[in-house]
């Protein structure tokens, strides 16, 4: 009897001590239980400056949370080989948020209370910014997403930036150049019920499409069966049949979509951007456009000297995933320079003020601070993407 | 909606609620014998989906020895969960055997997301010839009718068993009675570890199959097709075979024409049957109102 004690409680303890050991960080360390006990701003604790980034280094978008790391790791690396800012380098302490936004949220109250990172690169996901933002501005924590298209995450406060374009904008473009380029006249939607990103972008190609809507159906985040959906969508014939998800998803639907006999174009938004499109897709996602940030083959110099850093350091293009956190990551360190201290309130001051040029083009925040600026049209052509316009609205 | 369209709606419905059946098959097996909704059967399916898909890439394998293997490999980490979590708590109160399952399910889960990590991993494309088949106005593809026929093979081939062979008419005996059986000289361990090998080999076909179907596996595939196979086998009638069946190709149906109907409600309608027969008819589609002789 006394030995089922002690077995117990040897065992609790040690089911304990692997709780406590459990506090797993993609990335670089983290100074979580030796944080000392200091109240007052310890961002720039000796000569680092600690910038956090959340991102879904696992999961089903994972291919996006390794490249947006990818270009962020290339911009500390140039920044500090540079001196870094004002002569303090700075660390990128990445946590991931598995695509989860209950993840996303854990991971940003990790990185502002234990390392105390004086702003946060990121979320990549728009559901996960969506979740994010309002701990950020509570906090006042600068966030600066590079990817996050989706129109409320700014809205949480002015401590909430954005360097990409929004949902409403792609939207917009990509009804304009399905009636314009592809005419279409007639279209479909099939989106994801549970994804901010899926849902906003629904309802902006809605509102801009001056053809048809034939049908719209949705489907649940995580159903990998659509045969009900399409079986339903395939009799309208639609000219266009519009995909406002992410690649894994937009891989199967097309596959699914081709196998019930609908002839259309796919046409979607920037979660298509990934080669895992391809590899899971195959044939089906050939002759796709979709709206981007940028692409590999656009010939400003921004674009190339970024291409051949990013080549150098990991062999292989930067996908728009890499291209706009760096990005995002270069106006949140030139901002921080210019404010000349890590305190939120500076920061956020200074980015508000930013104007400059980085690798996605010309940068300016408007009143909401989203960034103004253009969009890309790719098409894919053997199993590749390939830059086909460029729009401005 | 057209005939041709229903005809295609139906196809698509028989192919999904052939997958439920399978894992429901499991549920249904070992609540008829122990009396335990076994929570942690999702996820034999998602195993079983996994040791396919390294049978497919690092082995090579063609589909048939593919899913040999993952039912053989699903099979043996089924017995494995029953000796190791399950067994020792035979006579313990069945809350006790439910926090276990669960404790189980979590234990798979989380441990193939540490070992393998949650980003999805896709069976190869050439696995199976996936080839659009039209047969007259009706469009569907060479997968789904394979996961139909093998679905019918396995589950025919369970009919055999249970009711043409020793150990099935022995599992009949153990769920009519456990204790009448043992004093009739039935080995009631092996017969239940027989029952447990035996759903943990369906349903780690299924998810073979699933895993060819949609390209994509991973840790958690296993939760969403649990929950409506578990409510499959609920309609149907759990604890009895045919009713696993039934309520697992009708669940199927009926979710694919609500989707193809109001596609929002897709998600909503598997809860909302479970909820309708447990009001209607509790014992389900096939049961008997199980009377307490006192």
């Amino acid at each position: 009897m006394a030995n089922r004690r002690i077995m117990a409680c040897v065992l609790s303890l040690a089911l304990t001590a692997s709780f406590a050991g459990c506090q797993q960080t993609n990335g670089s360390a983290s100074s979580s239980a030796a944080a000392a006990g200091n109240a007052a701003n310890t961002a720039a604790s000796g000569d680092t400056i600690k910038i956090g980034f959340v991102t879904p280094l696992t999961g089903s978008t994972s291919s996006y949370g390794q490249s947006s790391q990818k270009g962020l790791q290339l911009l500390e690396e140039q920044v500090n080989k540079e001196g870094g800012i004002n002569g303090k380098k700075i660390q990128i302490i990445s946590v991931d948020s598995e695509g989860k936004a209950a993840t996303a949220v854990t991971a940003g109250q990790k990185l502002i209370n234990d390392d105390k990172v004086c702003a946060i690169v990121g979320p990549v996901l728009s559901g996960s910014s969506n979740a994010l933002a309002p701990i950020c501005q509570q906090y006042n924590i600068p966030m600066i997403t590079g990817t996050g298209t989706n129109e409320n995450i700014t809205t949480a406060g002015d401590c909430i930036f954005r360097t990409c374009f929004t949902d409403p904008f792609q939207g917009k473009i990509m009804a304009k150049f399905a009636t314009e380029k592809l005419k279409a006249k007639t279209a479909a939607i099939l989106y994801d019920n549970g994804s901010d990103y899926s849902k906003g972008l629904a309802e902006a190609f809605k509102s801009a499409f001056t053809g048809k809507i034939v049908d719209t159906e949705s489907y649940n985040s995580g159903d990998k069966d659509f045969n009900a959906q399409l079986t339903k969508i395939a009799p309208y014939n639609p000219d266009v049949l519009f995909l406002p998800e992410y690649y894994e998803d937009v891989a199967v639907i097309a596959k699914t979509a081709r196998s019930v006999g609908i002839k259309a174009t796919f046409i979607g938004g920037d979660g298509f951007d990934s080669p895992k499109l391809f590899s899971i897709g195959g044939d089906a996602v050939e002759g796709v456009y979709f709206s981007t940030h940028y692409s590999a083959d656009d010939t400003s110099a921004e674009v190339s000297q970024f291409v051949k850093d990013y080549k150098a350091k990991y062999g292989g293009d930067p996908d728009a995933f890499a291209a706009l956190t760096y990005d995002a990551g270069k106006v949140l360190v030139d901002s921080i320079k210019k404010a000349g201290s890590t305190d939120g309130t500076a920061i956020k001051t200074a980015l508000k003020n930013y104007s400059g040029t980085v690798v996605c083009g010309k940068i300016t925040f408007d009143k909401n601070r989203n960034a103004v600026k253009a969009a890309v049209i790719i098409k894919t052509e053997n199993g590749k993407g390939k830059f086909f316009t460029k729009i401005t609205v | 909606m057209s005939f041709v369209e229903f005809l295609q709606q139906l196809i698509n419905g028989l192919s999904l609620g052939s997958v439920y059946a399978l894992i429901a098959l499991g549920y249904t097996m070992v609540y008829g014998i122990i009396g335990l909704i076994n929570f942690a059967h999702c996820d034999i399916y998602m195993v079983g989906a996994y040791i396919g898909f390294f049978a497919a890439t690092s082995l090579g394998l063609p589909f048939v020895p593919t899913l040999i293997l993952a039912m053989v490999g699903s099979a043996v980490v089924g017995v494995l969960v029953e000796r190791v979590a399950y067994r020792p708590l035979r006579k313990a109160s069945s809350i006790s055997l439910l926090i276990t399952a669960m404790g189980v399910s979590l234990l798979l889960e989380n441990g193939f997301n540490a070992v393998f990590s949650s980003t999805p991993r896709s069976y190869p494309h050439n696995i199976l010839q996936q080839k659009n088949i039209t047969l007259g106005p009706v469009h569907t593809d060479s997968l789904h009718l394979i996961i139909l026929g093998v679905s019918v093979l396995l589950m025919i081939l369970l009919q055999f068993i249970i009711y043409r062979t020793r150990i099935g008419k022995a599992m009949r005996a153990t769920s009519a009675d456990k204790d009448a059986a043992a004093l009739m000289g039935i080995n009631v361990d092996w017969v239940i570890s027989v029952t447990f090998a035996i759903g943990s080999a369906l349903a780690g076909a299924a998810g073979v199959l699933v895993g060819i179907l949609y390209s994509s596996i991973d840790p958690y595939m296993g939760i969403q097709p649990g929950i409506k196979a578990f409510t499959a086998a609920v309609f149907g009638g759990i604890g009895l075979i045919p009713g696993a069946f039934l309520g697992g190709l009708m669940l199927g149906v009926i979710e694919t024409f609500v989707t193809a109907w109001y596609s929002p409600l897709a998600g909503a309608i598997g809860f909302i049957v479970l909820i309708a027969i447990l009001i209607v008819k509790p014992s389900g589609l096939l049961g008997k109102k199980a009377s307490e002789k006192v």
